[in-house]
């Protein structure tokens, strides 16, 4: 099993910067790599069990189902259900942590899967510097421009 | 009803280090302002789950708290009063690290729930809150920023003691490149003095070719690890170590081989700690190569406004760094390449009379366009002996760093004579013989590197595991600047 860590700071409170992430399909709204998101089925995008299905800016599609989300711990988990990234028994969960000292909250995004020993480097980088750091880079410059 | 406080910040250090202090159930009295006192009750250790602390505060309270969970994995201590003058009941804390990635910086969580007695609810969740935690968080900050957690030696010894894994490169057979062979191998858990490092890059020299050769075999007997420098990160520290925490990035220079590995456990008395705007790479490429152009642009050569230096290699790992240095103390920089691109190379770093030579001829060129060289930085050896003779002015000084050609043959004092020659065949772990001497040269080549005094030479990476490819490469005379391995 491979881990995948990546955590950061960004300047906006929890509560704020949760509006921005919660919603399962809103990702093309933050995240600079999708291109376009939508759930299956037509369900509401906060209902667990619900499936994202998205493009990446360079023309993955990937679906994703929500395991669980909280609204009180400020988190969500979902895993990979279909990729071409070759990865196996993907589970993610992001979350968000108030920092009392200065309005400011500490974000989480890590993953657990199984892959081919030699991609590993790769998707680690791949996953904790491009998909996660990139996120909260760019969550990181929204929120410094309000 | 309980009440529940918490409180959280980042600080601007590493997780290993923020944690070697919060780890230790008996610090408080070392960086946190309300405790005057601290000990462990029964002479048990601070990372003994159940131990009991006893406080005495600055306002003359007492507090006995039990120690509950400790984990090394998670960062996690949680503990309880058991006993207190002030009225904080069924008091529990939980303290919780977690690394910050985007920076290295640590995010630390306090949280505690407790009843109080009516009416003095809001006073003491005041008291918790700003008193204890946020006091805490502002007073470890600044024990960390002053160095307070760097005086002495650590308390409680970290718990990785075990041996570590570590790839590395063996010499089994003395000989060619082919004789570096990958392999797998232990870090043993540092001893008192040491630190163990995670190596992420590692400097190649030209000793470390010699060594696999076998021709310094009291210095690397069979079978043996080469290399003498490397840059990583701390993993553990031994007892009797001050000014080094895990988590540090630092880098070493030893006068044992054994650098061709991925963990490596030290003297702490070899290791410096990196500033930020040296990279692992960069460090591992310019530690000795640097400290060499120190002492010999400085001790040695006593190099100034008009010396005439003659380098060899000029292109190599130390010869650009000589020539730039050089040329910014006003010498002038005369060097022997090999190709014309080396030429252009080492002019663009200082030296502004390259002779490209093959051969190794070139002390007509030196002493009809200089009148001879001053100053000699000879890494050929053998090859070139006669005309280093011949191209030394008189008084000259002839320092001999390596031998790249074969060994040289014993020079005789009649010859020196002739010249009044002075010959030098200078060791850098003379010229860096103590922590302190190897800190002040270490700092001396990053600060030249920051302000552009020395500009970095160019770095060729190859894995760890094909160190023979570098040797090979190095060997061939091809390369222009310095070779690292990449763990």
């Amino acid at each position: 099993m491979i881990r995948v860590y990546t955590s950061s700071v960004i300047d906006a409170s929890a509560d704020t910067v949760w509006s921005r992430i919660r919603d399962f399909n809103a990702m093309p709204q933050w995240h600079p790599g999708i291109a376009d998101s939508r759930i299956e089925d037509g369900d509401s995008s906060d209902r667990v069990g619900c499936i994202r299905h998205f493009h990446t800016r360079d023309g993955g599609m990937i679906r994703e189902r929500l395991l669980a989300l909280s609204d009180y711990d400020y988190s969500c988990v979902y895993e990979i259900l279909e990729s071409p990234m070759g990865v196996e028994n993907y589970v993610a969960t992001l979350k968000l942590t108030p920092i009392t000292d200065g309005g400011r909250c500490f974000a989480e995004w890590s993953a657990e899967f199984d892959c081919a020993e030699a991609r590993e480097t790769e998707l680690v980088e791949t996953i904790g510097q491009g998909v996660f750091q990139g996120g909260f880079d760019a969550l990181k410059r929204h929120f410094s421009r309000r | 009803m309980l009440q529940h406080v918490v409180r959280s910040t980042v600080i601007d250090a590493p997780i290993a280090r923020v944690w070697a202090v919060l780890r230790d159930f008996n610090s408080h009295d070392r960086w946190h302002d309300v405790v005057a006192e601290s000990r462990i009750e029964g002479g048990e250790r601070g990372d003994q789950v159940g131990c009991v602390r006893s406080f005495t505060l600055k306002d003359g309270n007492r507090i006995r708290e039990q120690l509950l969970t400790l984990s090394d994995t998670e960062y996690k201590s949680t503990y309880c009063i058991v006993e207190a003058t002030v009225p904080l009941q069924r008091y529990v804390a939980t303290l919780t690290l977690k690394p910050v990635t985007d920076g290295d910086r640590t995010f630390w969580h306090w949280e505690s729930i407790f009843a109080t007695p009516p009416g003095r609810e809001r006073e003491l969740r005041e008291m918790v809150a700003e008193g204890v935690y946020e006091a805490g968080f502002a007073n470890l900050r600044r024990h960390l920023s002053g160095g307070g957690d760097r005086r002495g030696s650590a308390a409680v010894a970290m718990p990785s003691a075990l041996p570590l894994p570590t790839r590395r490169v063996v010499v089994h057979r003395y000989g060619g490149p082919e004789m570096l062979q990958p392999g797998e191998g232990v870090a043993a858990a540092p001893k008192a003095g040491e630190v163990r490092i995670r190596q992420r890059a590692i400097g190649v020299n030209y000793l470390d070719v010699y060594l696999r050769k076998g021709w310094i075999p009291s210095l690397m007997p069979l079978p043996g690890v080469p290399g003498m420098e490397a840059a990583g990160t701390i993993v553990d520290v031994g007892s009797e170590v001050s000014g080094l925490l895990p988590g540090d990035r630092v880098a070493y220079l030893g006068p044992a081989p054994g650098a061709y590995c991925s963990v490596r456990t030290v003297p702490a008395a070899w290791v410096v700690r990196l500033p930020t705007a040296i990279e692992d790479e960069l460090a591992a490429a310019t530690l000795l190569k640097g400290i060499t152009a120190d002492f010999l642009l400085r001790d040695l050569g006593r190099v100034g406004p008009g010396t005439r230096l003659l380098v060899h290699a000029a292109a190599g790992g130390v010869g650009l760094l000589v020539c730039g240095w050089a040329h910014r103390l006003g010498a002038t920089v005369i060097g022997t390449v090999s190709s014309d691109e080396k030429a252009r190379v080492a002019r663009e770093y200082g030296c502004e009379h390259p002779i490209v030579t093959s051969e190794h001829r070139f002390a007509d060129a030196v002493q009809s366009r200089f009148g001879g060289a001053d100053v000699l930085v000879d890494g050929i050896g053998d090859a070139a002996r006669d005309e280093n003779f011949a191209a030394l002015a008189r008084r000259g000084h002839w320092i001999s760093l390596g031998q790249a050609s074969g060994a040289l043959q014993p020079i005789g004092t009649d010859q020196l004579v002739e010249k009044s020659i002075t010959f030098s065949r200078p060791a850098v772990f003379d010229y860096v013989a103590t922590n302190a001497a190897l800190a002040e040269r270490a700092a001396r080549v990053w600060a030249a590197l920051a302000d552009g005094t020395l500009k970095a030479a160019p770095i060729e990476r190859h894995s760890l595991g094909a160190a023979d490819e570098a040797h090979a490469r190095l060997e061939s005379r091809r390369t222009i600047g310095a070779l690292v391995l990449v763990a």
